[in-house]
């Protein structure tokens, strides 16, 4: 099976049925998708197909065709999307291990709406969660993206 | 961002050119100079590396679980050493005696001790290697080390300069200093600055490796079908089924199930769901949460171990005016890191790395080599980063990680063990349930002369290795916040008692671990009292703390910088709670509306501390936060429940916790303070049930007395 993934065409041979998570962590080596809950409840393994964001942990492989999949480690070369930027300027993180994905649903809440509201981020960002609650952070840290996205 | 690009390529030089990188460590032969009566300074080779371009690469002997340590300690030890911030870079050490928590004996990330236990032996650390820096520079230049400044990396002579990395060669040469002076306060550069944390570049990309992460040749995972009740062993099972899951290389019984080993996790799975396990159920079966909470009422009604204990408390209750009884009680709680536990174990034949997110090294390790029969320095423990900890990674019987080493022997492979988040939801070691019935009797005014306190809840430290811990019965983490509360300094009769049920369900510390509960009963009792005496609730504390200057500056901080003495915004009430735990003082105001569905929102907190030094306000604000995030779940949502021996929770979707919607706007004011250093992971955890619950009353009327918090 072909797969494009981070802008590289990939082939896995995965089982039928395996979530797109498991095909990222375990026959790809990209571990920067994280396992949380398993049943979409989390979004600690949210990455892009074509741009939107999904749950990979209830995404069968056969399911994505010639979509584009994109995660963390594809979001940027070198960590400087806007979103990263401000998660680095605000210093969201503490863990760390729910911040793939919060990054992921952040960068597409921004493609598709510039300027978010704090409606706007509750609405997309409310399936991401944090046990450290970082949220405060992760919201300031939204908005702080979008002005370094327009800036740009 | 230039600092992620600076960082990978010291990365990757690092790497390259390992060998030439030279270890700034102390001779064996020194360390005698170090011995005698007083205790010997710290190895700075186990904690610092100077390499010869300049990189100070910092050894941690704590874990980073979130609580930004990672970032803190290198502060501690570059404020003495003064390099240059950005040649910072951090590895955590391995298991090993040098690492010893300074105040427990053992290698532990835990109790919010991690700055305060390390405030002296990182700036220690830092002042001699800065000294034998200085003094290799002097023999280089032959001059006097009084002649020489330090500044961000270099050795300064006149307008000549030396670099550490240069330098780090000859320093390594010297006889370290048996003795250091540290900086005073008014000449530090970093420590009480915000400074940013160092883990953020990993972490924003996908490169910080948890436990979950290692992966290596030949590793394969393994899924364990574990007891469906607390206690259950297995009678018998039948793998034919899951062999044939394609990628199910292996089934084989461990002392808590059956493992499936698979070439990766989804294969593990499905062979484990294909798994027909029949288990002896014994005693565990029985186990009802309702049933256990009825059992503690009973227990309530007659005293327990006495844990503190002034005049004649029920002769001063039949005399009083008036007398307030109330119950409190909370439910199992689990921890539910955001990474399901896991641990990686490769065993040889004379010796066993074992890869693992762990706030207990020296404990993992040593059940390790008891179980693999190697000696614990056979047992190497490579410390990833936790996705998360609040008390769950630290577990005196290393659950999750003797579980693993059972399955690599049993496998013969090296093995992940990779709980599912079911697994992890079910899999016990919760913060107990508990419950207080409070007794007081009051004088005409509606103050306190006699309180009796009663708490009933299963011991922490009863059958683990830290039972020695409990003297004559009492388990302190039980009743701290009580026996200990400022609150009762003033009270003439006073009377707190405990009794500790043993239950089949392991429990464990959770974030602020007996706080949880002993600061909603207190917080909530005194709110009670206040109502009755017809008081408003900060006169009535502020009434209580006289004599106790610390607690009430705290207090009034909270209460001036919420509004207090305003009307709260339309719509809301606001409730009041301060608690003192793990050395520091924490008080919150809490804004509460209520909508239609009668569900409960904070829309407000307001938070005062008093942790004395605070090494890095940025990182204490996020902490603040993040603690109040983390008792406000259980505060509205959170329980676990058992009926008939199974857990009834398994997943977010059940085992509710808070998300950012309901995140409330947290404001954090912090005491300028020369107090003795406190901790800051834990405490604003646990007066934030107490502030949503009289915050609710204040609102509605209704006092509710149980959590999670749910109106009528």
């Amino acid at each position: 099976m072909k797969l494009v993934v981070n802008e590289r065409e990939v082939e896995v041979s995965p089982q039928a049925g395996m979530p797109l998570l498991w095909v990222l962590r375990d026959l790809l080596g990209l571990t920067g998708t994280k396992y949380g809950c398993g049943i979409s409840q989390c979004g600690a393994c949210t990455v892009h197909l074509d741009g939107q964001p999904v749950r990979s942990c209830v995404t069968p492989v056969e399911s994505v065709g010639t979509r584009k999949v994109t995660t963390i480690e594809g979001l940027s070369a070198d960590g400087t999307h806007p979103v990263q930027r401000a998660w680095a300027e605000v210093d969201v993180v503490q863990c760390g291990y729910c911040q793939s994905g919060q990054i992921m649903a952040a960068a597409a809440l921004l493609a598709r709406t510039a300027s978010p509201t704090d409606a706007d981020i509750d609405e997309a960002m409310t399936g991401n969660i944090c046990r450290c609650g970082a949220y405060q952070r992760i919201r300031e840290a939204v908005h702080r993206a979008a002005a370094l996205r327009a800036s740009r | 961002m230039s600092s992620l690009s600076r960082r990978s390529f010291l990365k990757s030089s690092a790497l390259s050119s390992a060998s030439l990188i030279i270890a700034f460590h102390v001779p064996r032969r020194a360390e005698a100079l170090l011995s005698g009566p007083k205790r010997p300074l710290p190895a700075p080779n186990a904690f610092l590396r100077i390499g010869p371009d300049s990189s100070v690469t910092v050894q941690l002997a704590h874990s980073e679980m979130g609580q930004g340590i990672w970032t803190t300690l290198p502060m501690l030890l570059a404020e003495e050493l003064e390099c240059d911030w950005s040649s910072i870079r951090v590895e955590t050490a391995p298991a090993a005696p040098a690492y010893f928590h300074t105040g427990f004996g053992m290698q532990m990330t835990g109790g919010s001790s991690t700055t305060s236990s390390e405030f002296d032996r990182y700036r220690t650390v830092g002042a001699m290697a800065r000294e034998m820096l200085v003094r290799a520079a002097a023999q280089r230049w032959k001059a006097d080390v009084k002649q020489l400044r330090v500044e961000k990396g270099f050795v300064l002579k006149g307008e000549e300069r030396l670099s550490f990395g240069a330098l780090a060669e000859a320093a390594q040469a010297l006889t370290p200093p048996t003795a250091v002076a540290l900086k005073p306060s008014s000449q530090w550069k970093l420590i009480g600055k915000p400074m940013r944390r160092l883990d953020t570049p990993e972490k924003v990309t996908g490169r910080a490796q948890f436990g979950s992460d290692i992966q290596f040749p030949g590793l394969r995972t393994a899924v364990v079908a574990r007891a469906p009740v607390f206690g259950a062993t297995v009678k018998s099972f039948d793998a034919t089924r899951a062999r044939a899951v394609p990628g199910v290389e292996a089934v084989v019984q461990v002392p808590s199930g059956v493992a499936v080993v698979a070439s990766n996790f989804w294969a593990a799975r499905l062979g484990r769901d294909a798994l027909d396990v029949q288990w002896d159920l014994g005693p565990g079966q029985d186990v009802d949460t309702g049933q256990i909470l009825a059992s503690f009422q009973a227990l309530a009604a007659k005293p327990g171990a006495v844990a503190l204990k002034k005049g004649d408390c029920d002769a001063v209750l039949t005399k009083s005016m008036r007398r307030l009884v109330a119950e409190y009680h909370v439910p199992y709680l689990s921890h539910s890191a955001m990474e399901p536990l896991n641990c990686t174990v490769r065993l040889e034949k004379d010796r066993c790395d074992i890869w693992v997110g762990t706030q207990m090294q020296t404990q993992d390790q040593a059940t390790a080599a008891k179980l693999t029969g190697l000696s614990p320095d056979k047992v190497a423990i490579h410390t990833t980063f936790l996705g998360g900890g609040f008390g769950r990674r630290a577990n005196p019987v290393s659950d999750f990680v003797s579980e693993a080493v059972s399955v690599a022997k049993a496998s013969g492979v090296p093995v992940k063990v990779q709980w599912t988040r079911e697994d992890d939801t079910q899999g016990g070691y919760y913060r107990p349930i508990f419950l207080h019935r409070v007794e007081v009797g009051v004088d005409a005014k509606g103050g306190p002369l006699a309180w009796k306190h009663t708490v009933v809840g299963q011991s922490l430290l009863a059958g683990t290795p830290f039972e020695a811990m409990m003297k004559d019965g009492i388990d302190e983490s039980s009743v701290e916040g009580v026996s200990d509360s400022p609150y009762l300094h003033a009270v003439g009769a006073k009377l707190v008692t405990l009794h500790s049920p043993r239950t089949p369900v392991p429990v464990l510390w959770w974030r602020s671990v007996g706080n949880t509960h002993t600061a909603f009963a207190m917080e909530s009792m005194l709110d009670e009292l206040a109502h009755a005496a017809g008081s408003d609730p900060l006169a009535y504390r502020v009434q209580m703390l006289k004599g106790q200057p610390r607690h009430l500056a705290v207090l009034q901080l909270a209460a001036e910088k919420a509004g207090w003495d305003k009307p709260p915004p339309s719509g809301t009430a606001r409730g009041l709670a301060m608690h003192a735990s793990f050395g520091s003082i924490v008080a919150q105001v809490a804004e509460v509306s209520v909508d239609e569905e009668k569900r409960i929102r904070v829309r407000r907190v307001v938070c005062a501390v008093d942790c004395g030094l605070a090494v890095n306000p940025l990182s204490l604000e996020a902490q603040i936060q993040g603690s109040i995030a983390f008792g406000l779940g259980p505060t509205l949502h959170s329980a676990i429940t058992l009926k008939q021996g199974r857990v009834q929770e398994s997943n977010f979707a059940d085992y509710v916790v808070l998300r950012l919607d309901e995140m409330p706007k947290v404001e954090v004011h912090v005491v300028p303070s020369k107090a003795k250093m406190g901790g800051i992971g834990e405490p604003a955890t646990a007066p934030i049930n107490a502030a949503v619950a009289n915050a609710v009353f204040a609102l509605t009327g209704q006092r509710l007395r149980s959590l999670p918090l749910k109106l009528a």
